[in-house]
């Protein structure tokens, strides 16, 4: 690991300050935010990662990692970690979606430390980007090329690449939050701002080192759920290589308002999939006005994946991604709701 | 190992100051100073900031019950309680654990030596064969059936899952893990 200068903020306003090298979205900004550390001790200990200087905001957990549920939807802290957000009655009753994206992310550990802004920051797990002894990789020196395009690229993206990357996002959590049209709340130097979540993560425009609309010294504070009846009739599927612990080769959030078999509304996230956090339009508005059954399930992951490009190791990703929608759509249209018996019961 | 804690009247760790007037901070290359609580006895370290929780415990306390396996956050063989909840200390810098309460395998059993439930469990259940990932997964089973996540086989598998074992005593490890978990709700 390089040397590098600690600084502790001691709330957000000093924070920002001290954060004012942290770039315009860029990987391998000179100063870097230490929350979780998850993500960053990681590669720092890689010297893929070299901050010169690493402003530690742990102390703004307190007062920033609240979780709020009511009629206006769901707020969630930013600094709230990922088992507290886990684990919280209104998110596992009211958004089983994040709730399960959460609890089968990482390990009891990692989700004790990591917080919810963080996570969403995390970088790719693609192997040619973790080890600095590949020359070509974009996203770490621009215009060297990559490694991954001709190599064993059997986790890497099929949505959202280009030439230059196919690196995965590998989170569960963000892939929830872009199906639910979530906003993100932002603090920085110059005052807050909204954004909605969707425009976090840069499209990747042949510019794989820009990763995010982060303004220097910009720290995510919360995230906001608009309410909305499909938020409880969620679910969150993830396929993977073993039972637990591990990324997803192919995930898929999927939210949905029925009036019997009819779709009012379709929510559709796709993970293990993508070059960012990945909205499944296309497949929303198959699905949209129509009877959800196992035929127009299949016809909406036709549509979700018709941008696909594989790359040999990976070819395998989109039939196991249409899959992985069905399986979700339909696991999503079981769901009993027991809040509803429960207000025809009132009713 | 059990001894451990008698270490630290030879460490020479620097003066102790007032706990927590000092944050630190400091320019690359200039050492920081921590304080920390380990296994209930206040620790003053001036150390590198790029050291971690992991570091400190085993190459300047002499704490070298916690293990450390990959370095990267992918084995769990580091894994102590910081502020009561089980994390990885191999991807926790010292200085962001100022002012924090750390219990490692060290501080587990008693004045007299008797053990914790739970490492009595890994005896009798046969819940290893190196041993190497056991500190981990002891510290981890703890903060497990604490988080009331041991309740089903299942569970246990899933909430555990962060704790490898080359050996594969997962087996035995499950059933460690239920036998001191009724031991450890009877009180």
């Amino acid at each position: 690991m390089r040397p590098f200068s600690f600084e502790r903020a001691a709330d957000l306003t000093h924070a920002s300050f001290l954060g004012q090298g942290t770039g315009q979205g860029q990987t391998d900004a000179d100063a870097q935010f230490l929350a979780g550390g998850t993500t960053l001790i990681d590669l720092m200990k890689l010297n893929i990662l070299t901050p010169t200087r690493v402003v530690g905001i742990d102390a703004l957990r307190a007062g920033n990692d609240s979780i709020d549920s009511g009629a206006a939807g769901l707020r969630l802290g930013a600094f709230a970690t990922m088992s507290a957000a886990a684990e919280h009655r209104a998110v596992v009753e009211g958004y089983p979606v994040i709730a399960q994206s959460l609890q089968l992310a990482a390990s009891a550990q990692l989700r004790n430390m990591a917080t919810l802004g963080g996570n969403v920051l995390q970088k790719t797990r693609c192997t040619y980007y973790r080890d600095a002894s590949f020359s070509a990789c974009n996203k770490r020196n621009p215009g060297s090329g990559c490694a991954a395009l001709q190599g064993v690229n059997r986790n890497h993206a099929i949505l959202g690449v280009d030439d230059t990357c196919i690196s995965q996002y590998p989170g569960d959590f963000a892939v929830a939050l872009i199906a639910l049209e979530a906003r993100v709340e932002l603090r920085g130097p110059k005052g807050p701002r909204l954004i909605p979540f969707a425009s976090l993560h840069t499209p990747l425009n042949r510019q794989p080192h820009i990763e995010t609309t982060l303004r220097p010294g910009e720290i995510i504070t919360a995230f906001f759920v608009s309410p909305g009846a499909w938020n409880r009739r969620s679910v969150y599927l993830k396929v993977r290589d073993r039972a637990s612990y591990e990324f997803a080769i192919a995930s898929a959030a999927v939210a949905l308002d029925l009036e019997g078999e009819r779709v009012r509304t379709a929510r559709i996230g796709l993970g293990g999939m993508a070059y960012r956090p990945w909205r499944a339009a296309e497949a929303e508005e198959v699905l949209t006005g129509k009877p959800l059954t196992e035929g127009s399930a299949q016809a909406a992951a036709a549509a979700a994946l018709t941008s696909a490009r594989t790359h040999g190791y990976n070819d395998y990703k989109p039939e196991l991604a249409r899959r992985t929608l069905v399986r979700a759509l339909l696991q999503a249209q079981s769901m009993t709701l027991t809040g509803e018996s429960a207000q025809n019961h009132a009713g | 190992m059990l001894a451990g804690c008698a270490a630290f009247a030879t460490l020479g760790v620097p003066p102790v100051t007032a706990r927590g007037s000092d944050e630190p901070t400091a320019a690359a290359g200039v050492p920081a100073r921590v304080s920390l609580t380990v296994n209930g006895k206040p620790i003053d370290l001036t150390l590198d900031v790029r050291v971690t929780v992991l570091d400190a415990l085993r190459e300047q306390l002499q704490l070298t019950g916690t293990k450390k396996g990959c370095d990267q956050g992918q084995c769990g063989a580091c894994t102590v309680l910081i502020g009561g909840q089980r994390v990885l200390s191999c991807l926790t810098l010292a200085v962001a654990a100022h002012g924090k309460r750390i219990e490692t395998i060290e501080g587990l059993a008693g004045a007299n030596g008797e053990l914790h439930p739970m490492q009595q469990a890994f005896i009798d259940q046969d819940g290893f064969q190196c041993g190497y990932c056991t500190p981990g997964q002891i510290m981890s089973a703890i903060a497990c059936v604490r988080e009331g996540h041991a309740k089903t086989d299942a569970d246990i598998q899933e909430y555990m899952s962060g704790n490898l074992c080359r050996c594969a005593a997962y087996p035995n490890i499950v059933a460690a893990i239920k036998q001191a978990r009724d031991q450890m709700e009877r009180g």
